[in-house]
């Protein structure tokens, strides 16, 4: 009885596992997009030290207005100018009290701001776009990254210095919608992805890189790219260097697409009280973003406050290189420049996944995005004596630890 | 589900410390082959080309795994990854605690009212078969979408709870299946001879059908256990609950490419938690099955 009683608790355990190791792997592709993203979670701290400046400007505020903002992802410096904008004050400098929602592997902000979870929701523009044209009503209205973060890397002496140098290797991609500049540039260059390479699934680590088991790997310059620069080669003993890779960021061919972006509902941009409310939203949020411009390094700690647990070095890069995908802003932050736009738009529309799938069948009608929140924004940053377009942006030069600690 | 008789006797004459010691030693030997068996397909890997990569990158050494529980959750944290782990385990603990709670009553009130109402078990027992084939990924998102709009008056509705709601709902299936089978279990003559008492439907419930459905209760509340801790872990991991082994394992997961071993600490936990569950069960069967007749061994 005793020695049945535990092989039954033996055989609970074991499926246990083997579920959470099916688990983990599933996450693993499934979650890839939001790799890119990351999220928060609902921290009730406000700003502390709220200075007597700022009790002034919301002289007229009498009730703090609650707001909510789904993320992609778990908190992590992806999303730095937000918490900053939370925890330095710039919210309740607009009288409004933002509560952070973190996402996870099954959580789809514009679908949660759409089913009105959220009040505001950060997706990259393309996915936002596909959902919208199968019913979302969304509108983007601050376009924070003003470019894509999505590399190719490969093993420097695989030779893979443009897309058309692809032809014949093994490629590694992430699938779930995260592959179409990959495929564009493939497409760009004459080839095609499936007579003249081998696409492959890729994991959400870069293991499959490492052990050369694929010849180029996807991977977010905030993350899986800084991933590969925290392992330890074991030829060397060293951590593996930037020189050991090429990396073809698709920012330099022409086919990259806009990710980060804050939506709004759009039916509720009709109504004035909301129309006032987003526009609050998204001075304060860019304020945000300018602030880990000037303060990457607090930002970082910021974050690692609100609960990441990311490492310290992995942190801060991160911070740095989201700095480098929001600045510099030529129009100002947050403003879509519509060259982009449409660019994102055509990648969008022409370029098919290996199943033959374009993210949208048409361009958007023109309510897709707007940028009179974020010029109107702007302005008034500017006003407070800020740059808003971050001309003479110069990052930092992060040294990545062992495991990003 | 209980055991013959036969094959238990020669345990009976061992005391019950004796029985208690060789079963312990026993799963510790199945924990030692486990590793022993991992350590040798490492081994031969180094040798010849196996069908899976046995490199220190894919398959940490289990000491590496063992080492990744004495390390600081980040670089100068006082907290280690074996506090954050312990942590996590309780948390993921208490919510699927939670959701076995709501799912077991939830589920022996429907198994009574079915077994009350004919007409009941004709109408719901195909719903409740047809709730448990909508995949939970498709349904994690969908319940933290409706709870995101849930206010209860005073309670905030947090995605903790939809995670508690989720183990609740993968938990209530096979107890409700269980306990109405239980609760038919009563043969005819245990009926009858209630009938010719004039017991009353309840009585008949209190004294004859819950006591004979104990046997068919213990295992559904095992599978409702670990339908819990699954349904926990895998709605944690959905939604990205924070607090829980499921985020953990999220977490240490994707710091894989430079420290492989750190997964495997979260996965650690998630084993922790499955036994944690079905310790609490058995103790629950023993306690169901105090008043009944006992196995040659009692």
């Amino acid at each position: 009885m005793r020695a049945k009683a535990h092989s039954r608790i033996a055989k609970i355990a074991g499926a246990a596992t083997v579920v959470a190791l099916a688990l983990s792997a599933c996450s693993s592709s499934s979650d890839t997009t939001e790799t890119a993203a990351d999220a928060t979670a609902t921290t009730e701290e406000s700003a502390a030290e709220e200075t007597a400046t700022d009790a002034a400007e919301t002289g007229e505020c009498t009730e703090l207005t609650p707001v909510s903002l789904q993320l992609q992802w778990f908190v992590q410096a992806q999303f730095g100018g937000y918490y900053a904008a939370k925890d330095k004050g710039f919210y309740e400098e607009q009288c409004l009290d933002v509560t952070i929602l973190e996402g996870g592997v099954d959580i789809v902000p514009q679908t949660v701001l759409a089913q009105g979870g959220a009040d505001y929701a950060i997706a990259w523009v393309p996915k936002a776009l596909s959902s919208r044209e199968q019913g979302a009503m969304i509108t983007n209205v601050a376009q924070v990254y003003q470019r894509s973060g999505t590399l190719q890397v490969s093993w420097a002496d695989s030779g893979i210095s443009t897309p058309a140098d692809l032809a014949g290797k093994k490629v590694g991609n992430w699938g779930f919608g995260n592959e179409y500049e990959l495929l564009a540039g493939i497409d760009a260059a004459g080839l095609s992805p499936t007579a003249d390479m081998e696409m492959v699934q890729q994991q959400f680590d870069m293991q499959a890189l490492l052990n050369r088991e694929i010849d180029a790997a996807q991977a977010m310059t905030y993350n899986e790219y800084a991933q590969v620069l925290e392992a330890v080669n074991p030829d060397t003993g060293e951590l593996y260097q930037p020189a050991d890779f090429n990396v073809l960021n698709w920012n330099d061919f022409g086919v990259a697409m806009y990710q980060d972006a804050i939506w709004a509902s759009q039916e509720r941009l009709s109504d004035s009280a909301y129309q006032d409310q987003t526009q609050r939203f998204v001075t304060a949020s860019l304020k945000g973003w300018i602030y880990c411009r000037d303060n990457a390094q607090e930002c970082a700690d910021i974050i690692t406050a609100n609960g990441s647990m990311l490492g310290a070095s992995h942190q801060l890069w991160m911070m740095n290189e989201v700095n480098k995908l929001v600045w510099p802003s030529p129009a100002g932050v947050g403003v879509t420049d519509p060259a982009l736009w449409d660019q994102t738009v055509a990648v969008a529309t022409n370029t098919k996944n290996l199943e033959g799938v374009a993210i949208i069948s048409g361009a958007p009608d023109a309510e897709a995005y707007t940028n009179q929140y974020a010029e109107a924004a702007d302005a008034a940053l500017e006003a407070e004596g800020l740059n808003v377009t971050g001309d003479g942006f110069a990052p930092l030069t992060v040294t990545l630890n062992e495991g990003g600690n | 589900m209980r055991e013959p008789v036969s094959g238990k006797q020669r345990g009976a004459t061992r005391t019950r410390v004796q029985r208690g010691v060789i079963s312990i030693l026993w799963a510790l030997a199945g924990v030692a082959l486990v590793v022993f068996m991992w350590e040798a397909v490492k081994f031969v890997g180094s040798f010849i080309d196996l069908p899976l990569n046995t490199s220190d990158t894919s398959m940490p050494h289990v000491w590496t795994m063992v080492d990744a529980f004495s390390n600081p959750v980040v670089r100068g944290s006082d907290t280690t990854v074996l506090q954050a782990v312990v942590s996590a385990t309780l948390t993921s603990l208490k919510i699927a605690l939670g959701g076995f709670a709501i799912g077991v009553t939830f589920g022996i009130i429907l198994a009574v009212i079915m077994q009350r109402f004919a007409f009941f078990e004709r109408g719901l027992l195909p719903f409740v078969i047809a709730s448990q084939t909508v995949p939970l990924i498709a349904l994690a998102p969908l319940i933290v979408g409706l709870g995101n709009r849930i206010s209860l008056g005073p309670i905030e509705w947090t995605t903790t709870y939809s995670v508690m709601f989720i183990a609740a709902y993968l938990a209530f299936f096979p107890l409700s299946v269980g306990a109405l089978r239980g609760l038919q279990a009563p043969s005819a003559t245990s009926l009858e001879l209630m009938r010719s008492y004039a017991a009353r439907p309840n009585q008949m419930l209190w004294k004859l059908r819950f006591p004979s459905s104990v046997p068919y209760l213990v295992p559904a509340l095992k599978v409702s256990a670990a339908a819990a801790v699954v349904g926990t872990v895998v709605a944690e991991i959905s939604t990205g609950v924070k607090g829980g082994v499921g985020r953990l394992l999220i977490e240490y997961a994707r710091e894989t490419t430079s420290q492989p071993a750190k997964v495997y600490v979260a996965v650690f936990g998630a084993i922790a938690l499955g036994l944690a569950a079905a310790a609490l069960v058995s103790a629950l069967d023993l306690y169901l099955t105090r008043n009944l007749p006992k196995e040659s061994q009692a």
